[in-house]
């Protein structure tokens, strides 16, 4: 018997043949992440269990991360469309080198974080599920970074919030309550926003699909696509930890156990700033165009604010939260350029961003362990007690800076050439400026911590006494993962060729998404 | 039908605004609530509002009739309402939880993770 839809013509919304094998990378990261996520739940009462599949699964993500790298070095940006309907009926996956990058970046600090965690992680917080929450995290970030759907980006930011909300409060001390208030409360208002804005934007185009959005969004009236631009720009802003909603990131970052703040401060802040450059690049360029203003003083303000707070804090975390804020606002003035320059510069930036604050993070946290306290004021003396946690801080405070031969310098350098070409000299001015004010606060926090030999006062001139040695599973675990992470710091600031193309073609991707759109309608446009 | 929903949307918002500012949680958890809904309603009302024909592919038919409402932005609230009732039931553990443990409902007086009388800055360097 015949089949009823045999004179159904089907090519022209399901697709046909299998996505290839070796494109199923794009999902790779997420689906491990997924996975391993549940797993571990499961396996919730074996401790000895849960640290080796937990590096396990982040080892094979960082594996699947490097090969989609690789991939998309290659063949240009990578696409996969769920469940056989065509796009931009299926939800797709888009990888370009951007979100490649950016989700191998995250998830090198996350293994890194999994091996530190062992340190301090007790086996009450274990039970509470650190790792599954962990992987969760890690697949909400890299799920951000690769979906090619905006409103499947709405759902990755929320299992990475629910995610981050459950390890804010893991533990349960008072001060961690009163941090997850203010994180909780903020970041969902900042999702509400993101989720209205993506209702306008359906509303006016009918679609949601990046690629499909890119080529019609431009035909919108412009008042209606500068109030989504406009709104897109303060909900990703709130989250990105951008000046004037930046009050939440200092408030709570630095409640959590170390892991956790490292963590937070290394991956979430940046997927804000990737979804304002995917969204206001790809989809809204002219909105973007007309904001111009608007980015340049919203980074130039938290370019100076972010440091000049840090200055002022005599609490380690919180002044490396306020380095955070400072980073956010270096990645928006490469949005705010939107050149080649600019957004290439921005991506190696949050590039070596991830890296370096997850790094700053760590050692803080081996600082904490030696001296019992999160005080700047009663540390000191570190220096003589541990010479190369010395040298690994010190190295970090020159990264962040942006200070040669560190891989701080290059994206600094990507950007002030791009603001000097475009003449945006307050934001080369904002740039430098951020890089001085930046340099004195670490510097200055390497200073009191390291070099002076006791706590402020009159004893600070004698040897501290408060200082503890590390135990032989601090010295392996905390110290010795901050090591590596350093260490691949430093060699990734020595050789910074690949990585220059790398964001080099990110930018030129996001500035003419032609190959990223002609990618996820492969299958559409198959002859 | 348009009309009468954005103008309860605008009310919805000016509740929710009016209840986050608040120094109170248990009166931003309803802010929180009250703005949840009003996103969802900006959702729904954003995909057009033709409630006459179901959008099912009647027997025979390879399309759906012309007018059929949309299905689309209700799917999209389903998930958003099933991710904001999680969120919401999150937060409301949690702001019970500070209630207990710092025995505050004020906003003002929840400063232990940035404590009022905070250390000048260091002046040595």
């Amino acid at each position: 018997m015949a089949s009823p839809y045999e004179s159904l013509d089907l090519p022209p919304a399901m697709i046909e043949s299998a996505t290839p094998a070796a494109d199923w990378v794009v999902v790779w990261p997420v689906a491990l992440a997924l996975v391993g996520a549940g797993l571990l739940v499961m396996l919730r009462g074996r401790r000895d269990m849960q640290v080796a599949f937990a590096a396990a699964f982040v080892a094979a993500i960082v594996v699947s991360n490097i090969y989609l790298v690789m991939r998309v070095f290659e063949a240009g940006p990578l696409a996969m469309t769920m469940g056989r309907w065509l796009p931009p009926f299926g939800i797709s996956f888009a990888a370009d080198m951007t979100g490649a990058l950016f989700s191998l970046a995250a998830s090198v600090s996350a293994l890194v974080v999994v091996f530190y965690a062992q340190s301090e992680i007790d086996s009450r917080e274990h039970r509470f599920g650190f790792y599954p929450l962990l992987l969760l995290l890690l697949g909400g970030v890299c799920g951000s970074f690769l979906t090619g759907d905006v409103f499947n980006l709405y759902v990755w930011f929320e299992v990475m919030l629910i995610s981050s909300f459950g390890l804010i409060v893991l533990g349960g001390r008072k001060v961690q309550l009163d941090g997850a208030v203010k994180y909780g409360f903020l970041n969902f208002l900042a999702t509400s926003f993101f989720l209205m804005a993506i209702a306008y934007l359906y509303g006016l185009t009918g679609t949601l699909n990046f690629a499909d959005l890119a080529s019609k969004a431009d035909d919108l009236p412009l008042g209606a696509m500068l109030t989504v631009a406009a709104l897109f720009l303060f909900a990703f802003g709130m989250k990105a930890a951008a000046f004037p909603a930046n009050a939440w990131l200092p408030a709570s970052y630095h409640t959590p156990a170390i892991s956790v703040s490292a963590l937070f401060g290394g991956l979430l802040t940046k997927v804000g700033a990737y979804a304002a450059i995917r969204v206001l690049m790809v989809v809204l360029p002219e909105g973007r165009l007309m904001l111009e203003p608007v980015i340049a003083a919203v980074a130039l303000a938290t370019m100076l604010l972010g440091p000049l707070g840090a200055l002022a804090q005599t609490n380690i975390r919180r002044a490396i939260g306020f380095l955070v804020i400072g980073g956010i606002g270096a990645l928006f003035a490469g949005l705010a350029l939107g050149t080649q320059h600019g957004i290439g510069g921005a991506v190696l930036y949050a590039t070596h961003s991830i890296l370096t604050l997850t790094a700053f993070y760590l050692a803080a946290g081996v600082v904490e362990k030696m001296s019992g306290t999160q005080d700047i004021r009663l540390m000191g003396g570190i220096y003589a007690a541990n010479a190369p946690l010395s040298i690994v801080f010190v190295v970090l405070v020159f990264a962040v800076a942006g200070l040669p031969p560190f891989l701080g310098f290059w994206p600094k350098l990507l950007l002030v050439e791009g603001g000097v070409r475009a003449g945006q000299w307050f934001l080369v001015a904002g740039l430098l400026l951020n890089s001085l004010l930046t340099l004195m606060a670490a510097s200055r926090i390497w200073a009191h911590v390291f070099w002076r030999n006791g706590p402020e006062g009159e004893r600070s001139e004698q040897p501290n006494t408060m200082l503890r040695a590390l135990t032989g599973a601090e010295k392996r675990y905390a110290l010795g993962s901050t090591v590596v992470l350093v260490a691949l710091i430093v060699v990734l600031g020595l050789f910074p060729n690949w990585l220059f193309t790398a964001s080099g073609m990110a930018g030129f991707d996001m500035l003419d998404p032609t190959r990223y759109i002609d990618a996820v309608f492969a299958e559409v446009n198959r002859p | 039908m348009e009309i009468a929903l954005v103008g309860l949307v605008a009310v919805f918002f000016a509740v929710a605004v009016y209840l986050l500012l608040s120094k109170s949680i248990i009166r931003m958890l309803l802010g929180i609530v009250v703005i949840g809904n009003a996103v969802n309603l900006v959702l729904f009302t954003a995909g057009r509002l033709t409630a006459e024909v179901p959008p099912i592919i009647p027997a025979g038919e390879y399309v759906p009739l012309a007018g059929s409402a949309n299905p689309l932005p209700q799917a999209l609230i389903l998930t958003a309402i099933v991710i904001g009732f999680a969120l919401f039931a999150f937060l409301l553990v949690l702001g019970y939880r500070a209630y207990q443990e710092l025995d505050a409902d004020n906003t003002d007086t929840m400063r232990l993770a940035e404590p009022e009388d905070a250390p000048r800055p260091p002046l040595s360097y």
